[in-house]
């Protein structure tokens, strides 16, 4: 019973952990961007439980991880979520492959929306290694749908 | 099925109203540093977190070194020795030099150079924030860890401490785009502003004269100008030098001495300076 209530927000945390784990310098620059990807899946499986209000707390949440101006995150992620949301029926009926391109178009719009905010506040130049995780983040979709799907069936979240 | 959106306000409120919340806190923190004391409590919050994520690597470590054969166990043990013989032999000499130049700069009335307080940190994180260079390291408050603090690793100066939280803190790198330092070429004594560039191993020395007197291969220590970093520390040494008379100043780049992609073990200093007055900010954010 408590893991039906609380698997939303573990699976949250889990993220955010990935999200902030250290790894090599070679693989972090390919680092999908797993708090968007996670948000966006249960954002078209369950709008009326994830939807702009948990994506802004999530996004100050990783603002403090990051070090980053507090805002900045949550900006970009209550930008993303909320497109998503609006389209969730439409969305709901497109298959994995094209999921994972509006997650692409998604993650673009996440890192670019950072970038640009980020710009604002320092001085800093634009790199295309800084798009990596868009491509990554498209790989990982259609994994990650099979596997937080599997996870909302077996636990009958709605 | 449950009503969408039954309870409080609709979706587009909900999203102007987060977006309106998020740009007042960017406004808040970035212009007026309105965190300044609560971003100390945020970040004690989430560093089960930070823990959490350091967890596998550690893991890791540790059965890396549960697994070191007993013949590497002796190398390494011998190596150490000798290392430590070596440097024990050289530190004899600089007891000697440290009292003989106090003595000479007491004789021509400039301030005798403090001791230092040195502890050593451990990296927990790496940020992967890529538009800054930020690391965690494990010491926070309670080990007396104090912003703009600076950091160092076995090769030279690493940065300086930039948000402390109660066990742990968060180190800017020389090489982030909103960090520069004073320093002095090893050489002549030119005095220099080193920035970062965002790329981990360059550095930019801007607004230096096509005349000045550097050459590639010039080592950069840290000229204690600021009050942040203690002098004499080695930063970085110059790796390339255009001098395009069509610009107003020379270009340089540097590479940073310290390793900053590879770094592990940190050095703290508190110099008694540092610890009696009041450090003035080195940041400058442009």
């Amino acid at each position: 019973m408590s893991i039906r209530n609380y698997s939303i927000a573990l699976s949250i945390v889990i993220a955010l952990v990935l999200q902030i784990m250290p790894m090599p310098a070679v693989a972090d620059l390919y680092r999908p961007d797993w708090v968007l990807l996670v948000l966006s899946y249960w954002a078209l499986a369950l709008p009326n439980r994830v939807n702009v209000g948990v994506a802004f707390f999530t996004g100050l949440i990783l603002d403090i991880l990051l070090g980053t101006s507090m805002g900045v995150h949550s900006f970009a992620m209550c930008l993303c979520i909320y497109v998503l949301v609006v389209n969730y029926k439409r969305l709901r009926n497109y298959s994995v492959w094209q999921q994972s391109i509006i997650i692409g178009i998604m993650a673009a719009l996440y890192n670019l929306v950072i970038f640009w905010l980020q710009h604002l506040i320092t001085d800093i130049y634009f790199l295309f290694d800084y798009l990596w995780p868009v491509a990554s983040s498209m790989v990982i979709w259609p994994w990650l749908f099979w596997l937080l799907r599997k996870v909302r069936r077996q636990l009958r979240l709605h | 099925m449950n009503l969408m959106f039954s309870s409080g306000p609709s979706l587009p409120n909900r999203l102007a109203l987060a977006l309106i919340l998020s740009v007042s806190l960017i406004i808040f923190d970035h212009k007026f540093d309105g965190f300044g004391t609560t971003r100390v409590y945020l970040n004690s919050l989430v560093s089960p977190l930070q823990y959490l994520a350091n967890l596998p690597g550690q893991l890791l470590n540790a059965s890396a070194s549960r697994f070191v054969s007993h013949e590497q166990l002796l190398n390494d043990n011998a190596k150490l020795t000798h290392d430590a013989m070596l440097m024990n032999g050289q530190l004899q000499r600089l007891t000697f030099l440290r009292e003989e130049n106090d003595r000479l700069r007491s004789l021509l009335n400039s301030p005798v150079q403090d001791n230092t307080r040195k502890v050593v940190a451990e990296l927990m994180a790496v940020d992967n924030n890529p538009y800054s260079h930020q690391i965690v390291i494990n010491k926070g408050a309670i080990n007396g860890v104090f912003e703009g603090q600076p950091v160092l690793d076995d090769n030279g100066i690493v940065g300086q401490i930039m948000q402390v939280s109660s066990t742990n803190s968060r180190v800017l790198l020389i090489a982030d785009v909103t960090h520069a330092i004073p320093v002095r070429v090893a050489r002549n004594n030119v005095r220099l502003i080193v920035s970062g560039s965002g790329s981990l191993d360059e550095l930019l020395i801007q607004h230096v004269a096509h005349s000045s007197d550097l050459k590639e291969g010039d080592l950069l220590l840290s000229s204690g100008l600021g009050n942040v970093y203690p002098e004499g520390y080695p930063v970085a040494t110059i790796t390339s030098i255009v001098r395009d008379e069509s610009r107003p100043f020379s270009q340089i780049k540097a590479k940073p001495v310290a390793q900053l992609d590879r770094l592990k073990y940190l050095l703290l200093l508190w110099s008694e300076r540092t610890l009696q007055e009041e450090s003035i900010a080195e940041v400058t954010v442009k």
